[in-house]
């Protein structure tokens, strides 16, 4: 295996609404990142994107953020349909052929200009799922309830991870929503969809996030505190719910079994938790215990924007270690309703 | 660095409307019979990479999840590229990268598109109504080119005949347009000057795929394997001041980077035959310019010459090329694994005798993505 570390990482507030074009919020972030590093443009040995079309409502939306990474003369570049983790993803793997030693990721998305609850429902089978207008909410409800029924989690776990979510998020600059709110007074607010309350959802968000990889010794030249991806693996699991237990997560456990996460104590875990219960699941399917920090940056529940949140998840992360907060942290990202299919990262410290 | 081969291709039927198939069962036709040519199952695969256009093609965003389950990809990692017209050969050389990274050894890869399930033109106008298509946008550089190069009207309409027919010799081609003819051609309607209607590309439901693996599973391949022994992509900003649209900078630096790969140094004479990504007729001879197979402005002589015919000494899209088939998200591949076919010797009616090294190519967006790899019936060919 290739050495391959993060040597610069950005990420953009987390906006209700960004006034300005998906290029210009990616715009800033290859700026800090070439400005820290000291990196030309026509250094990067390869980019590689992960946004959605439909989230601005334009096929082929895509096409201007090239123009972010200063596409010209032109430059080897590839683009996934998926979170920016995905892209992560392709883009270690394309380091570990060994013939290129940087490579820029990035994942951006405007959710504000749609409505999520009309577009998402497209994400399901379109010929059983999508007619019936089963949105990423409603599916998150029916996890839930699975979580109640199978009797792992009771409402007020629920409320516990928004509570400590939001109030962590009080010190994270980039974030949305935050509250200093206990569990007593989350549990007093109304369903929104049942079992599930308005606060155990993320917000809308638009966002961007960026990790600039490099090669070992051009990564020792390139920082002092590299942040060095020992693995990172991917698991679907099956589409259909009526073929899941909505509570586990075979396909992640596979994942972390061949990442072999508690080879090592885990100081953090950064988890793609979107909607409160989704933390219950991943910590079981992840085999977290109290020794592991979940989220300290509030995660998802405090800014959500889709196609960056799980990029992010690795930038928050790889800030932790590289701030010497963490030795050892995991960073996971999820795409699909009810955490069908999930990401898995594994980060440490040193030289 | 591992080697990557082919060791299964697979097909559907491209046809207008595939009424009898969901996009599953779309997807699975030709994952199933990539698998069987490569005598796999899907238990053998370890990871899918698939590709398609739009998501508003069909209205389904991020289709990986909904397809997870017909691509035998549930407990496995399954990723989507995008990268517009050029995603078919972008999807086959991520997929090939999987390979040579090491650390997968069988790689399943699909890309479909199921045009009839949607309104193409309006989605690649970009969703506005009003669209002007692909062929309004492109029409103009080919104008452009046609003044530049002083070519003949008549080469355009006879790359439309030349892929026609090619593809009656192609079953699985779309269209089979038997009385084909230079006439038929020149008074089909005008579309876009200087596009006659049936110098044009069809819309087609379809699916392609492969199966890829490094050396150890190439040498218990069934069959012959296709090596990849080059890919390259290149971008470049799609508009600004400057900027060749005719012959993209993209394009040329894509060829030159795949040749430099390949140690291809006369493609010409080098290079046994290619399937080069054409949905508009004249875009064969931009692109044998473009990529450096000839000299500017030579192009339209090549064509004119029958040096791209079956049978000529630099066949182009034998398979019947975009020109007969086009599932837009799957067309690059269809290049991709028709260049590998090739050299495998298994094109049937259309196999160019003796192909060793082939071209396989897709272009995308306003001609500025570009995604190429070459074949080789040997993992270390020589040139002379």
């Amino acid at each position: 295996m290739e050495d391959i570390a993060i040597v610069a990482f950005a990420q953009t507030p987390s906006y209700r609404r960004y006034p300005d074009s998906e290029p210009a919020l990616l715009m800033g972030l290859v700026n800090a990142i070439l400005a820290e590093t000291g990196l030309e443009r026509r250094e990067i040995d390869f980019t590689i994107a992960g946004s959605c079309d439909y989230l601005s409502g334009m096929p082929f939306a895509f096409i201007s953020n090239v123009d972010a990474f200063g596409a010209w003369p032109p430059v080897y570049e590839s683009h996934v349909e998926m979170d920016g983790a995905f892209a992560l993803f392709e883009g270690f793997v394309r380091m570990q052929v060994g013939d290129i030693d940087t490579c820029l990721v990035a994942g951006s998305g405007k959710s504000s200009p749609g409505r999520p609850r009309e577009i998402f429902p497209l994400q399901g089978d379109p010929y059983y799922h999508a007619p019936l207008g089963l949105d990423p909410v409603s599916m998150a409800g029916i996890q839930a309830q699975c979580l109640l029924t199978a009797g792992k989690a009771c409402e007020r776990d629920f409320a516990e991870v928004v509570s400590r979510s939001r109030r962590d998020g009080q010190s994270n600059p980039y974030a949305q929503v935050t509250a200093d709110v206990s569990p007593d007074e989350l549990l007093k607010e109304p369903y929104f969809a049942s079992p599930l309350r308005k606060h155990d959802l993320p917000p809308i968000s638009d966002g961007a996030a960026m990790v600039l990889l490099a090669r070992g010794e051009r990564a020792r030249a390139l920082t002092r505190t590299p942040v060095w991806i020992r693995g990172i693996d991917h698991r679907i699991e099956s589409h259909h719910p009526g073929l899941r237990d909505l509570t586990t997560l075979p396909g992640l456990e596979i994942a972390a079994k061949r990442l072999a996460i508690h080879a090592a104590p885990i100081d953090t875990a950064e988890l793609c938790v979107r909607y409160s219960p989704e933390e219950i699941v991943l910590r079981e399917a992840l085999g977290l215990d109290q020794g592991t920090r979940i989220n300290p940056s509030g995660g998802p529940l405090c800014g959500h924007p889709v196609m960056a949140t799980g990029l992010t998840r690795v930038v928050e992360a790889a800030r932790r270690i590289a701030r010497g907060d963490a030795r050892r942290a995991i960073a996971h990202a999820a795409s699909g309703a009810a955490l069908q299919q999930n990401l898995l990262c594994v980060l440490e410290g040193g030289a | 660095m591992e080697r990557c081969a082919v060791v299964g291709i697979g097909q559907s039927k491209y046809s207008k409307r595939r009424a009898d198939l969901s996009i599953d069962g779309l997807v699975r036709e030709a994952a199933l019979r990539a698998l069987e040519d490569a005598e796999l199952r899907f238990a053998d695969i370890d990871a899918i990479v698939i590709g398609k256009a739009p998501d508003a093609l069909e209205g389904v965003i991020m289709p990986e999840l909904s397809l997870a389950d017909a691509l035998g990809a549930v407990g496995k990692p399954i990723h989507r590229v995008h990268t517009a017209g050029s995603v078919g050969a972008s999807t086959a050389i991520s997929a090939c990268t999987l390979i040579e990274s090491g650390m997968f050894q069988r790689v399943l890869t699909v890309c479909y598109e199921k045009q009839s399930d949607g309104n193409a033109t309006w989605a690649l106008g970009g969703g506005r109504s009003g669209s002007q298509g692909a062929g309004g946008s492109f029409a103009p550089w080919i104008r452009k080119y046609i003044t530049k190069s002083g070519a003949p009207e008549h080469i355009g309409w006879k790359v439309a005949v030349k892929d026609r027919l090619n593809a009656l010799k192609n079953p699985y081609a779309h269209l089979h347009l038997p009385d084909i003819s230079i006439e038929k051609v020149r008074e089909s309607p005008m579309l876009w000057d200087p596009l006659h209607f049936l110098e044009s590309c069809p819309s087609s439901d379809g699916a392609a795929a492969m199966v890829l693996t490094n050396t150890a599973g190439a040498a218990r391949a069934p069959r012959r394997p296709a090596w990849v022994i080059a890919h390259a992509k290149r971008t470049e900003t799609i508009q600004f001041p400057g900027r060749d649209p005719v012959r993209p900078a993209a394009g040329v630096e894509c060829a030159k980077a795949l040749y430099k790969k390949a140690g291809i140094t006369d493609p010409r004479r080098q290079i046994d035959c290619a399937e080069l990504y054409v949905p508009f007729s004249w875009y064969e001879p931009m692109w044998l310019e473009g990529h450096l197979i000839c000299d500017e402005g030579q192009g339209w002589k090549m064509t004119d010459s029958g040096a791209t015919e079956l049978g000529g000494d630099f066949p182009v899209n034998m398979s019947g090329g975009v020109l007969s088939s086009n599932p837009i998200g799957a067309s690059g591949m269809i290049r991709c694994l028709e260049a590998a076919s090739q050299v495998r010797g298994t094109a049937g009616d259309y196999q160019v005798e003796g192909a060793r090294i082939a071209l396989g190519h897709a272009y995308g967006g306003g001609a500025n993505y570009f995604a190429m790899w070459i074949v080789s019936s040997e993992p270390a060919p020589s040139f002379h």
